[in-house]
């Protein structure tokens, strides 16, 4: 079903279920340990060898040598794969025979690269960045393919190569996808501007840091291949590795049904189910690999660093007249741009407007999409530069917002306006319930015994996207309705609300309700990426349900536009039978699916909020503890309050995370992220973690999808770590434009 | 990992004598450090010498009026024991400032004197590190090195001790007891345990080969105010950016530090100077320092701290 024009009411409007709080219905399975994770289907893959991908030991050159014959003789090693031996696989334009997904599968429905998801392995001697793989090593137990890993000796040339994005971005170039945006004239707004800023803040390269490692497991039967892997977006991990290998993509079966986080660091496939396809297909038996904790940092992807010039100019009344967005940021050739100046398109009115995005290459490894690519770090910088300005212009902070609220795209006019847009109800109402008016404005003049106390308050902005995505449902006989679809669950709650969906759909009670994701087998969904995929996901398993719906009334003999399901049965015109009867024995199945039209181009769709943080800084070490934080929410309908909670603390932690510890340090000799494991690069522990309240708004939006919801996973987020940043300011007087803050920056700039 | 034999000694003697007789061994206690090196072979021994079972981990008290601590002894239980609390409180507070409880109820007294430092280079094979690879050279002197030495460093060497307890006995005057793989017993002060990297930064200790930690004695108790302040990155499970042990009473004080120092660092002609203040204290207590832009910070983050704790003691 196309949805192009705005939901009117519907069965989801009732809020039976949908709207309510329920637990994960995966949780006892994740708390017993009985939900397998990608490298656990030990039935399913029996007499499995276990791979170790041996990663580069340098950044930028030529394999010169390579001697595995130590490697071949140790015990248990069955398979050294080199890139003199490893088969020929195809890289970025090469689409898998009979094609990729669908067209509609970028951010704007637009079409994609063929082959954008390949990535071949061992295909010769090049060594693009660290920790690249340059040899795998399969052996009957993963403690000797470890240790074997070690006996390949690699000779290497070294390049020199670049690594400091500060001395690279000057030969930065304007992404084809991220064109520079210029409305009305900024230079001379903002040389006219009675009070302005000029700011270049830093943020640094970013671990997504989820539990679960990368980890495959391939079986070959004849010529069909299955992995278990660890995926977010199934039908990309299906294009990759066809498109990788050169077969046909039906005859790859891609299984993600537990995910232990992904952050994004799961949209695109890495070396571990390209090598253990291989692998298992050369030696006729299963293979299964896991990158190790350290190679995840630099054989994956990251949040690349940023540079960030903000220029704002206001008149003497607070309102901008010119905003200026410079973004500066590095990649390998086929990596993106980190598109930070995103969020500044929309969020603050003004009529003089220039955003411009460079991006250099750097042979660093690969910078990808994590929680909320673009705005997660646009708006560390954006809501600190508010902030100055603010202060210049002697405003609070949230009223000089609010003075800047726009109620449609500012750089299209009124002719695009806002689907919903609550940012000043949220800026309102987290003050209120926060404490903003016991803020003292002047900083450095709240003190608890040692501490200096600080408040300070972002606004918070993610785009909404959406993505086709389909399901399948059917109700048995014993009245139960099962979903499936190649939807994911990394640890959102996906499970849950699409039960709550299935369920206010047919009238069931929860627990007649199975879910089955992440299976390539399944009709093809959103998958997890970009916060679109509860509602996406949940608005194609609605158009399933519709489906569903009309033909068990067909089946019972009613009218089906006026056919009501509740309690178990189906009643039209009076009459009632119970669902159970109606579908008999062999059940009823139907496959609904979304696709979205031109919404989001009419209309700018966008989920809103505000988030607080309290910090104590500790005068004498200048360490940071946030003491308290609120994050007040409008995104659309909730489906599930409990697990958007949940989505919200996660992103509220991750950016405290952002704020004050994380990063990944480039040594800018060698190239490569040096504190690579997780007691050296840094996230918040549960002691980093306060008091933390999430509040979300009524509000429903009918042009997003039937379901009327966006995303919260990324909006939590999104200007967190400008709130603690804006805090710590408010605490101490030190504005630091450098992330993360640490101790020795704060302690540099404090009074005393 | 590369394969080891595994053997349980039945006497400390035995495991010393063990060690010394059988080529790269190494003794396992809880294994919290020693395992993860393994893994990255970083550690590569042939023979691993386990010393959980020879009745090392008993606290008892001394006929001088202080403590013994068997080298077995939990991290956990060694900060829980109620004579520590009240009598070492610095120690107690040193232990429960590292790691995590998990570690720490693996973790032993014998072992976290002997942990091995976090420099993110000592940790990446495919970089030099004399601690190391001894002659390879020293990654972090022109990388990232902003949690590294300050103090006592050398040209070959600036890695840091990543223990707090082991502040905490040096401020205290702690003496490590050994056993020898010929039966011989001896106390080293805890001052001359740990050594300075120099050109050896992979000898760490004055251990000889096999010799054995059986024991941590602490001398009676001196009373004072007990302070451990442990500046991190984080509010828990991180290394010490800067730390102070201090004991401290009105006129007078006993301060250590770590994260500066490849050893706990303590100067006691510095202690001497408290009545002069902070600056006083520090321009002596970290004389010869040698900083990185990176860590230049440490000083006068130290010198803070110490300003603090003599505050807080009236000193």
């Amino acid at each position: 079903m196309k949805f192009d024009s705005a939901a009117g009411q519907n069965v989801i409007d009732q809020g039976r279920i949908v709207g309510k709080s329920y637990p994960r219905v995966d949780g006892p399975l994740k708390v017993s340990g009985l939900a397998p994770y990608a490298h656990e289907y030990h039935s399913d893959a029996p007499n499995a060898a276990y791979g170790v991908i041996v990663g580069a030991g340098i950044s930028k050159g030529r394999i010169t040598a390579i001697d595995t014959s130590e490697a071949e003789r140790a015990p248990g090693v069955v398979l050294v794969m080199t890139h003199r031996n490893a088969p020929k696989q195809f890289g970025i334009g090469h689409a898998p025979p009979g094609g990729t997904g669908p067209q509609q599968d970028e951010k704007d429905g637009g079409g994609e690269k063929p082959g954008r998801h390949n990535k071949p392995q061992l295909q010769g001697p090049e060594v693009r960045h660290f920790d690249q793989s340059v040899a795998f090593v399969v052996a009957e137990t993963f403690e000797q393919a470890r240790d074997a890993a070690r006996l390949v000796r690699i000779t290497y040339a070294v390049e020199k190569g670049r690594f400091d994005l500060a001395a690279e971005k000057d030969k930065g170039e304007m992404p084809e996808d991220t064109p520079d945006s210029n409305v009305g004239n900024f230079d001379s707004a903002f040389a006219a501007a009675p009070a302005k800023i000029d700011v270049t803040y830093t943020t640094p390269d970013q671990a997504h840091s989820m539990m679960e490692p990368h980890a495959s497991i391939a079986r070959w039967d004849g010529d069909q291949l299955t992995l278990w892997t660890s995926h977010q977006i199934i039908h990309w991990g299906v294009d990759g590795v066809a498109g990788t290998l050169g077969i046909h993509k039906d005859k790859v079966r891609v299984i993600s049904a537990y995910i232990g986080g992904g952050f994004g660091s799961k949209l695109m496939i890495y070396g571990d189910p390209i090598l253990a396809a291989l692998a298992a297909r050369q030696l006729g038996r299963p293979v299964k690999v896991a990158l190790t904790r350290p190679q995840i940092y630099n054989h994956t992807s990251h949040r690349p660093a940023t540079i960030q010039r903000l220029r704002l100019g206001a008149g003497i009344d607070g309102k901008l007249l010119a905003i200026g967005h410079d973004v500066w940021c590095g990649n390998l050739p086929e990596g993106e741009a980190e598109n930070a100046a995103d969020q500044t398109k929309l969020l603050y009115a003004g009529a003089n407007r220039l955003l411009r995005t460079r991006k250099t290459e750097l042979d660093l490894p690969l910078g990808a999409s994590m929680r909320a690519p673009g705005e997660a770090v646009g708006l560390l910088a954006l809501e600190c530069a508010m902030d100055e300005l603010a202060e210049k212009l002697g405003l609070d902070p949230i009223e000089f917002r609010i003075l800047n609220d726009t109620q449609f795209d500012p750089e299209k006019g009124p002719e695009r306006p806002f689907s919903t847009r609550h940012l000043v109800e949220c800026l309102r109402t987290g003050a209120d319930k926060f404490g903003w008016s016991k803020r003292n404005p002047k900083p450095g003049m709240v003190r608890d015994g040692r501490w200096l106390i600080g408040i300070g308050v972002a606004s918070a902005i993610r785009n909404n996207l959406v993505m086709a995505s389909g399901a399948r449902v059917r109700l048995s006989g014993d009245g139960v309705l099962t979903i499936q679809t190649q939807m994911t669950d990394i640890g959102t709650g996906s499970y849950t609300i699409l039960a709550q969906i299935g369920a206010e759909m047919l009238g069931l009670p929860m627990d007649k309700v199975r879910v089955e994701l992440g299976d390539s087998s399944f009709p093809q969904s959103a998958g997890s990426g970009g916060s679109w995929g509860a509602n996406s996901a949940s608005a194609g398993l609605y158009y399933a349900c519709e489906n569903l719906r009309n033909a068990i009334a067909q089946r019972a003999g009613f009218n089906s536009t006026d056919s009501q399901f509740a309690d178990g049965k189906v009643s039209a015109g009076g009459r009632s039978r119970n669902l159970a009867d109606v579908v008999g024995k062999d059940g009823i199945s139907a496959e609904g699916k979304v696709e979205f039209g031109d919404l989001t181009k009419r209309f700018a769709q966008a989920a809103f909020g505000a988030h607080f943080a309290e910090v104590a800084v500790d005068s004498v070490t200048a360490e940071v503890r946030v003491r308290r934080m609120l994050s007040v929410c409008a995104a659309g309908r909730i489906i599930n309050p409990q697990t958007a909670r949940s989505q919200c603390l996660g992103g509220m932690t991750m950016g405290i995370g952002a704020a004050l510890m994380e990063d990944q340090v480039v040594d800018k000799r060698f190239g490569y992220f040096v504190n690579h494991d997780l007691a050296e690069y840094h996230v918040p522990v549960h002691a980093d973690i306060p008091d933390m309240e999430v509040i979300f708004l009524d509000e429903l939006d009918d042009k997003s999808s039937p379901i009327k919801a966006k995303g919260v996973g990324e909006l939590g987020i999104c200007g967190v770590g400008a709130a603690v940043a804006n805090a710590v300011h408010n605490a101490t007087g030190a504005r630091i434009r450098d992330y993360p803050l640490t101790l020795d920056k704060i302690m540099a700039k404090m009074a005393v | 990992m590369k394969p080891f034999t595994y053997q349980r000694a039945a006497t400390p003697a035995e495991a010393a004598r063990v060690a010394a007789e059988m080529p790269g061994s190494r003794f396992i206690a809880g294994g919290t450090n020693l395992l993860d090196l393994m893994k990255l072979q970083i550690e590569t021994p042939g023979h691993l010498v386990d010393v959980n079972h020879l009745g090392l981990d008993r606290i008892e008290p001394t006929a001088e009026g202080g403590l013994r601590i068997g080298a077995m002894v939990r991290n956990t239980d060694l900060a829980a024991d109620k004579r520590v609390r009240r009598d070492y409180a610095v120690l107690s507070r040193a232990l429960l400032s590292g790691a995590s409880a998990q570690l720490r109820n693996k973790a032993t007294t014998g072992g976290n004197l002997l942990q091995r430092t976090r420099c993110p280079y000592f940790y990446e094979p495919s970089k030099p590190c004399n601690k190391r690879v001894p002659g390879s050279g020293c990654a972090a002197l022109g990388g990232f090195n902003r949690n590294l030495a300050v103090l006592g460093t050398s040209d070959k060497c600036i890695a840091t001790h990543p223990s707090d307890m082991a502040v905490a006995m040096r401020v205290l005057d702690a003496t490590v007891e050994t056993v020898s793989p010929d039966g011989t017993t001896r106390s080293i002060p805890i001052a001359d345990f740990h050594r300075l990297p120099g050109d050896t930064p992979h000898i760490e200790t004055q251990l000889g080969r096999g010799e054995l930690i059986t024991g941590v004695m602490l001398p009676a108790p001196i009373g004072g105010l007990h302070v451990y302040r442990k500046v991190r990155d984080r509010a828990s499970y991180a290394f010490a950016v800067v730390s102070i042990a201090a004991v401290v009473a009105p006129g007078r004080a006993r301060l250590a530090y770590g994260g500066l120092a490849h050893k706990p660092w303590r100067v006691e002609a510095a202690e001497a100077l408290v009545a002069d203040g902070a600056a006083a204290v520090a321009k002596t207590a970290f004389a010869g320092a040698r900083t990185t832009p990176e860590n230049a910070f440490k000083l006068p983050l130290a010198q803070r701290l110490t300003a603090s704790v003599l505050a807080d003691g009236k000193v």
